[in-house]
């Protein structure tokens, strides 16, 4: 009959779905909280940023190997500088390292003077080439055979999954809703709304970001919007316990298979070597399998740069996975009210802010999005005893004795830390390890497992047999022995 | 911040740091001991299997055992339980220690490093494939057995015959677990032949030599590795065999723990601290023993370097004048490892030495004497002797080799 | 009858003397060389003769701040009745406190040997 009015401030408000929670999702998930919206995100995996933003190298490039006039270098340098404001908002660490480009000989340095030229038309700040002698200084252990290099200060590093764990966290502080373990199987256009089919059930929205790494193509595909295909390009690492071997991010001489195989600082102090460079097929998307192949080349390559780099310090290996198309450019396509972001490969981790900010400003304008005047940007992480001052310390243990109970001896993990990063979000092992640092150390696990599997079994009410590594059915115990 | 002092303080209580926890109380001393875990032991805990205390006890007995029959004899010392050093300043002779109850820095006449070794961690390895679940070190599988009642899985293989895993290999057969077999790299096994013997000819677990995992399959959970054979540490080609289990052991070596001190102490190749023949490290007044020496096979010879150290560190915190090194101790042929690496030639003292390669007869030589015959020398086989000042010249440079004869 | 002679590494003491044991055609002992002491003499005996074994394993502990008590066989036991053994082990529970050196099983499957513990659990003080 006539209109029905709503008391004001309980207008419905849109209905926001962000597909995959890496590093990308997260970041434009954690945007539109800042306006009167409801937002929704969806990850296939049990735990945020296991994807692609779980196994990369983890750098803040510069912005000069983008080539002019590809998203690429529209959102690189400029995602590069927001990250010192989200760090301090979203409290990750960050580490401006700098950057090495090491030339061995004459037709290398050719190229340097290419990546200048091409940084300087990207916008990259303060990049100029350095003679073998200054970047000796820069870099004392870099391989003696260099004839010179490209230096870049704001080159840097961080833990990605870090950086989506905390976007997320945010995110659900300031009101948006997380299904974990639930995949986005196809989109479906319902007169002005989309029908989101997936693995829980079927979820209608106003709006849908899809930011699903890998499977965005696929995803896209379902949607019937054309996007350039996707295919998985493995990247295979050594992870060494050798603090303090380079303090920059070291690249050879770029090639047609990319950046090459780096030694680079981690946020952890420990050294990482990596990655290779090998496209799969399309259907290998969850191939993320290391190779003898693979895993030599790092080493043979690695060795060149950094001559004095200890293999016998092998913390671990793995692989990940890129997606890569054939244009080697983001692909950001819009569709009435779907956007979808696919290969967001190599610079994808630096430009995610860039690209979150550009994304939601286009629905925000396009929609008219009130904003927020309640949005709470920052975001507490875990407290980590180990960075603290003695005084900060003794304060924490005397509130919480359980901070003073080291549990990772490695990395000086605490009790506290752990219980904390259950409240957190962290349901599994890996859970736990990537909020906290334990397992990442010296013994992997070896010391402290058994605790921080009765750690969770006390807050999460989980049994022995039911506690996972990672996946379903990654169970650690099969049975009792009594 | 709650500031103590003691005359030594012992980190580390599992069998060496009990040995010098004795050791110092010999003398006297005000000890403090700073423990990790909740208790005592150690590895002792987990070590339900007998084969300690043939020479301290002269009874075999289990590591619990031994645990709690040596824990008898110790009276009068301090302990902090669950408290992790944080640093150590060897200038200020000051640690820091972490524990529920807060900080504390704490200071010592002199220091005993009794901080054992770890696993290496089979990811260490290098080995390609996945990463699924299932994977674990001998340790932790034993851990996870004897200490928390649960099985690591239904079928296992042992990676490496080091004597962790060859008790393991037994452990988890007499409990249900299907063991396929151990597979070691090298030519000669890892453990002891006690150990050969009774836990994998006694179940007829095939000890497969010169074979190693390639590659390891599962995606969420292991599902099975590709083995095949080694020469000089690379696979031959054409000789991979896959073989379906959902548990891996890993029995690669152990490392000594000496993260805390490495830039204060001297280090030897193989990651040890560097002790002379008072268990003295680099540095005056720290001391060190156990397996962050060297990695030992008999808890026995552990407790004997554990109460040296612990005593000679009490002499030193009580101001006693201590000599001087005056003869260095170099690996010669055959010697893969030697426990003292310098000698004060004061008192006849005990030296533990490991052949680099398996010798039917090993004739040990100190410079050109002949000190002492070893039937059957293996590498996994940790050598006894006592070195005499009296009848060796123990000043300089003094070699020990291993020369190989045929019976 | 035809004699046989056989190699063993003595696993009594760490030496490991290499020993030679030499049986009739029944396969029953007759003589050994190699062994630097007495106790080699009695183990290559025993090991061509009936091989014996001490059994360590645990108990499940009820109430106790261990789930587990670790236990052994106070004396070597045929090698054979292990597995059987195991079984009989499997059955039983002890309440807490246990005391170290505890009888927990008396005369294993006859065989006269008692199982022990071989550490002290308490009470669980939560329960």
């Amino acid at each position: 009959m006539g209109c029905v009015f709503l008391p004001f401030g309980e207008v419905n408000d849109l209905k926001i779905a962000i597909i995959g929670a890496g590093i990308i999702g997260s970041l434009i998930a954690r945007e539109f909280t800042k306006y009167k919206v409801e937002v929704e995100i969806f990850e296939k995996l049990p735990d945020v940023g296991w994807g692609v933003t779980k196994a990369n190298s983890g750098i803040l490039h510069a912005g000069y190997d983008d080539e002019p006039n590809t998203l690429r270098a529209k959102y690189c340098s400029r995602g590069n500088e927001m990250y010192t404001e989200l760090s301090e908002e979203l409290n990750f660490k960050i580490k401006r390292t700098g950057s090495l480009v090491a030339a061995f000989n004459d037709k290398e340095v050719k190229i340097l003077e290419e990546l200048l030229k091409r940084g300087k038309i990207n916008g990259v700040k303060d990049l100029r080439i350095l003679s073998r002698l200054s970047a000796l200084e820069i870099e004392p252990n870099l391989s003696r055979e260099i004839v010179a290099a490209l230096y870049s200060p704001n080159a840097g590093v961080l833990a990605p999954w870090e950086v989506a764990q905390a976007a997320v966290e945010n995110a659900l502080n300031n009101g948006a809703k997380i299904h974990l373990s639930t995949k986005v199987e196809s989109i479906f256009e319902e007169g002005e709304k989309y029908r989101l089919r997936t693995s829980k059930g079927i979820f209608l929205f106003d709006v849908v970001v899809n930011a699903a790494g890998l499977w965005a193509d696929e995803l896209a595909e379902s949607a019937g919007v054309k996007v350039t295909p996707l295919h998985p390009r493995r990247g295979q690492y050594i992870l060494l316990d050798q603090p303090n071997v380079v303090r920059t991010v070291l690249f050879p001489t770029p090639s047609r298979a990319g950046k090459g195989i780096l030694v680079l600082p981690t946020i952890h102090n420990t050294t990482l070597l990596g990655p290779t460079s090998e496209d799969l097929l399309p259907i290998e998307k969850e191939v993320t399998e290391t190779t003898a192949e693979g895993l030599s080349k790092v080493v043979k390559k690695a060795k060149k740069l950094v001559p004095l780099i200890n293999l016998s310090k092998t913390l671990r290996t793995f692989a990940g996975l890129r997606p890569e198309n054939d244009i080697k450019d983001f692909v950001i396509k819009r569709e009435s009210n779907m956007i979808h972001i696919v290969a967001t490969r190599s610079p994808g981790l630096t430009a995610a802010p860039a690209i979150a900010g550009d994304i939601v400003g286009e629905i925000v304008e396009k929609l008219n999005l009130q904003k927020k005047d309640d949005f709470h940007p920052i975001r507490k992480a875990i407290p980590k005893i180990v960075d603290m001052s003695d005084e900060e310390k003794e304060k924490l243990i005397s509130q919480n004795p359980s901070y003073g109970k080291v549990i990772c001896r490695c990395n000086k993990v605490t009790e506290g830390e752990i219980v904390e990063a259950i409240r957190h979000g962290a349901r599994t092992l890996d859970g736990v390890k990537f909020r906290t640092t334990a397992m990442f150390g010296r013994c992997q696990g070896s010391f402290c497992m058994v605790k921080i599997m009765n750690i969770m079994r006390r807050e999460i009410g989980e049994n022995f047999e039911e506690i996972v590594k990672n996946f379903p059915n990654s169970h650690i115990v099969d049975g009792v022995v009594r | 911040m709650k500031r103590l002092e003691y005359d030594v303080v012992i980190l580390g209580g599992g069998a060496a740091g009990m040995g010098a926890i004795r050791g110092a109380l010999s003398q006297n001393a005000s000890v403090l001991l700073v423990e990790r875990e909740a208790s005592t032991g150690g590895v002792l805990n987990q070590c339900i299997h007998n084969g300690f205390g043939v020479r301290v006890f002269k009874k075999e007995l289990t590591g619990p055992e031994y645990h709690e029959m040596y824990l008898e004899k110790l009276k009068g010392f301090d302990a902090m339980y669950e408290a992790t050093v944080l640093d150590i300043d060897s200038e200020s002779r000051l640690l820091k220690v972490i524990s529920a109850s807060g900080i504390y820095k704490i200071r010592y006449g002199a220091l005993v490093l009794a901080t054992g070794a770890r696993e290496r961690p089979f990811e260490a390895l290098r080995v390609p494939g996945s990463r699924p679940s299932g994977i674990f070190t001998a340790g932790l599988a034993q851990h996870f057995v004897n200490l928390e009642n649960r099985l690591p899985g239904r079928k296992a293989i042992v990676i490496g015959s080091g004597d962790i895993g060859l008790i393991m290999a037994r452990r988890l057969t007499l409990e249900g677990v299907e063991v396929e077999g151990v597979y070691e790299i090298m030519p000669y096994q890892g453990g002891l032949t006690r150990n050969v013997v009774q836990c994998l000819k006694d179940f007829n677990i095939p000890l497969h030599l010169s074979t190693s995992v390639v590659k390891v399959h599962g995606k969420e959970r292991l599902e099975g590795v590709t083995v095949a054979k080694f020469i000089d540490g690379n696979p031959v080609s054409g000789t991979e065999r896959f073989i379906g289990c959902d548990t891996l052991i890993a029995s690669v070596g152990l490392i000594p723990e000496n993260d805390l001190v490495d830039k204060e102490i001297e280090i030897s190749s193989s990651g040890g601290a560097v002790v002379d023949d008072l268990m003295r490290t680099s540095v005056d007044n720290i001391f060190a023993a156990g397996n962050n020496v060297c990695i030992h096979d008999l808890v026995d010879f552990v407790t004997v370097e554990g109460e040296g150290a612990g005593q000679n560190a009490a002499r030193v915190a009580k101001k006693e004048k201590m000599p001087k090194r005056v003869g260095i101790f170099k690996k010669g042929k055959g010697i893969r490892v030697i426990s003292i690496h310098y000698t004060t030639a004061t008192i006849p003292f005990k030296m533990y030495v490991r052949v680099d390669h398996p010798m039917d007869m090993a004739i040990l030589r100190i410079n050109d004497t002949n000190l002492k015959t070893v039937l059957n020398a293996k590498p996994s086989e940790m050598i006894e002797f006592t070195l005499d000042p009296t009848k060796y010249n123990l000043k300089g440079e003094i070699e020990l080799s291993a020369v190989e004869a045929k019976r | 009858m035809s004699e046989k002679t056989i190699e063993m590494t003595c696993v009594v003491c760490p030496i490991g003397c290499n020993l030679k044991v030499t049986m009739d055609g029944n396969g029953k002992f007759l003589s050994v060389t190699g062994n630097k002491c007495l106790k080699g003499a009695i183990y290559a005996k025993e090991e061509v003769t009936e091989p014996k074994r001490i059994l360590p394993t645990n108990i499940k502990v009820v109430g106790g701040e261990l789930p587990l008590v670790s236990v052994r066989t106070e004396k070597p036991i045929p090698k054979k009745l292990l597995f059987e053994a195991m079984e009989v082990i499997r059955t039983f529970k002890v309440k807490a406190p246990v005391k170290r050196g505890q009888i927990l099983i008396k005369n294993l499957l006859g065989t006269g040997v008692n199982v022990i513990a071989t550490r002290t659990v308490k009470m669980d003080k939560g329960t």
